[in-house]
């Protein structure tokens, strides 16, 4: 069970909340222009890492808001939690420590 | 007592090469899929200089892990066509590896618990007569005479108001059916390497030639990937994407019973899979962990959520304790069908996508997979389960459609 920092309600566990997949998938900009290839891109094609991913949660049955993480997909550590429309964090460099990437409370597997 | 009492040590079923220079054909995964293509190609296509690699040790994936379930009882045509060519071959499957790997024709029912699953069984079982698949509607008296131990009283949040049943359906001994291919293979001529993980692939242009191994580089013409849950990461090697999530799907036994439970029971509404092995343990199994992950193992409150769902169906399961659980990586696709066919890169080939019932289509896997391979172009089989579907539209749904438990 993960124990999941949601940055509204603090720590909860992980039946508190549901998945949402990839997270920074944009709906497209030009839909009528899209290719077939570019729908199924959209629709069917997701990111499927092995490592440090971003992924969307949403705390279902505590503040129902949405937001963002990023977990390793093989220890399932979570490495942050950060707001939805904020960009991924850069976890490679040495001063993560800022608003955009807060190093969830309790946030171990 | 001192070693040099013991038996001798029986006779070892496949050979340990070392890996060759080079292959006509590299298949990556020495699981089912993986060993019932390389049977095939050695078999129906004389294709014998070919290797299967594989990372860990033979059928330690999800292979070792699943819960042995066989059944052709799908809703869509394709997916009725393939899982029943499947069933056929499990039929004759131990006389011609000759291998008796324990394929128990006990029947699988798939139970009814509202108004929705009853409609959608019984166009099920309309639609698999159809297709030539045994399938019967079964009211919830003939269930409880089929499997005495399962509650059918309306005290319970969800009761039983039928099931299918197919008769031909059953379970496997999963070690010995990937025993029986892999020394089927190792006879034909085929080197198995384990311990043996991919690290990259040598192209030519668009064309791959080789693939570069922990055990160093192996020229080849054609490469299989049957990797399952793995199957994005060989994907990205290779310089392409696949439209698959890989996730924990957990199973669970419990400690040794006397034979309780005569058939399978799986209810995709309660959400609980459930047989009984041959030795005698309950064999347990429900859906996948919501998030994506490698990690072969899941969240517990799934289990106790299958838990609980076995208990208020098996009121006798209430006092059975529970001796291990674990968990597999299952490759799942959006419409819950498999893909088997070529890739964007000339001369690889893929079969992934089996998701959570990967098991049961082994059989058929390593057949059109061989097809695909041999001769480049797919089997009549698995030319609806292409790559191309997710572009052209024409996708297999089976969510919710075939009784799937995802």
């Amino acid at each position: 069970m993960l124990l999941i920092s949601c940055p509204n309600c603090g720590p909860r566990d992980e039946t508190e909340f549901h998945y949402g997949g990839q997270a920074h998938v944009a709906y497209p900009e030009n839909p009528d222009a899209l290719t077939d290839r570019q729908w199924a891109e959209y629709l069917f094609y997701r990111d499927n890492t092995k490592g440090a991913f971003a992924e969307r949660w949403v705390h279902s049955t505590g503040c129902r808001q949405w937001f963002n993480m990023l977990r390793d997909t093989v220890s399932y550590d979570i490495q942050a939690i950060y707001k939805m429309g904020q960009p991924r964090p850069d976890m490679e460099r040495a001063d993560v420590n800022t608003s955009a990437a807060t190093t969830p409370e309790g946030a171990t597997k | 007592m001192s070693a040099d009492q013991l038996p001798e040590h029986p006779d070892f079923l496949w050979r340990n090469p070392e890996p060759k220079a080079s292959y006509d054909a590299v298949i990556v995964g020495g699981g089912g899929h993986g060993l019932a293509t390389a049977y095939f190609l050695a078999k129906n296509h004389g294709m014998t200089n070919i290797a299967v690699l594989e990372k860990g040790w033979l059928a330690g994936g999800n292979m070792a892990r699943n819960t042995t379930i066989i059944r052709s009882n799908y809703l869509w045509d394709e997916s009725a066509a393939i899982y029943e060519h499947a069933l056929k071959l499990w039929e004759i499957l131990p006389e011609e590896l000759e291998y008796d790997f324990l394929f128990s024709q006990r029947g699988v029912m798939n139970l009814a618990h509202t108004l929705g699953d009853v409609r959608e069984s019984i166009r099920r079982v309309g639609a698999n007569k159809l297709n030539g698949v045994d399938a019967e509607w079964l009211d919830p008296q003939q269930v409880k005479e089929l499997c005495p131990i399962l509650n059918i009283s309306d005290n319970i949040r969800y009761p039983v108001m039928g099931a299918t049943y197919q008769p031909r359906a059953g379970i496997a001994k999963h070690d010995h059916v990937a025993w029986a291919f892999a020394r089927k293979c190792d006879e034909l001529g085929v080197d198995i390497i384990q311990n043996c993980e991919v690290t990259g692939f040598l192209k030519d242009g668009n064309r791959v030639v080789g693939v570069q191994t922990n055990q160093g580089t192996i020229h080849t013409e054609k490469v299989g990937l049957a990797a399952a849950g793995h199957s994005s990461v060989l994907a990205e090697m290779a310089g392409f994407r696949l439209p698959i999530q890989s996730h924990p799907l957990q199973a669970l036994v419990s400690e040794l019973h006397e034979p309780v439970h005569p058939t399978v029971v799986m209810s995709n509404h309660v959400h609980v899979y459930v047989s009984q092995a041959h030795k005698g343990e309950l064999v347990m199994g429900a859906g996948v962990d919501s998030y994506n992950g490698y990690g072969q193992r899941g969240s517990f409150h799934v289990i106790e959520h299958q838990m609980a769902a076995a208990v208020e169906l098996f009121p006798i399961f209430a006092r059975a304790h529970v001796l291990r659980t674990w968990g597999g990586i299952v490759d799942t696709t959006m419409d819950a069908s498999p893909i088997v066919g070529t890739t964007p890169v000339e001369n690889m080939f893929v079969n992934c996508g089996w998701g959570t019932g990967g098991f049961k289509g082994t059989p058929a896997a390593g057949l059109t997979f061989a097809h695909t391979i041999a001769t480049g172009t797919p089997h009549e089989l698995n030319k609806p389960f292409s790559l191309e579907r997710f572009e052209t539209g024409a996708l297999i749904d089976e969510h919710g459609a075939a009784a799937v438990a995802h």
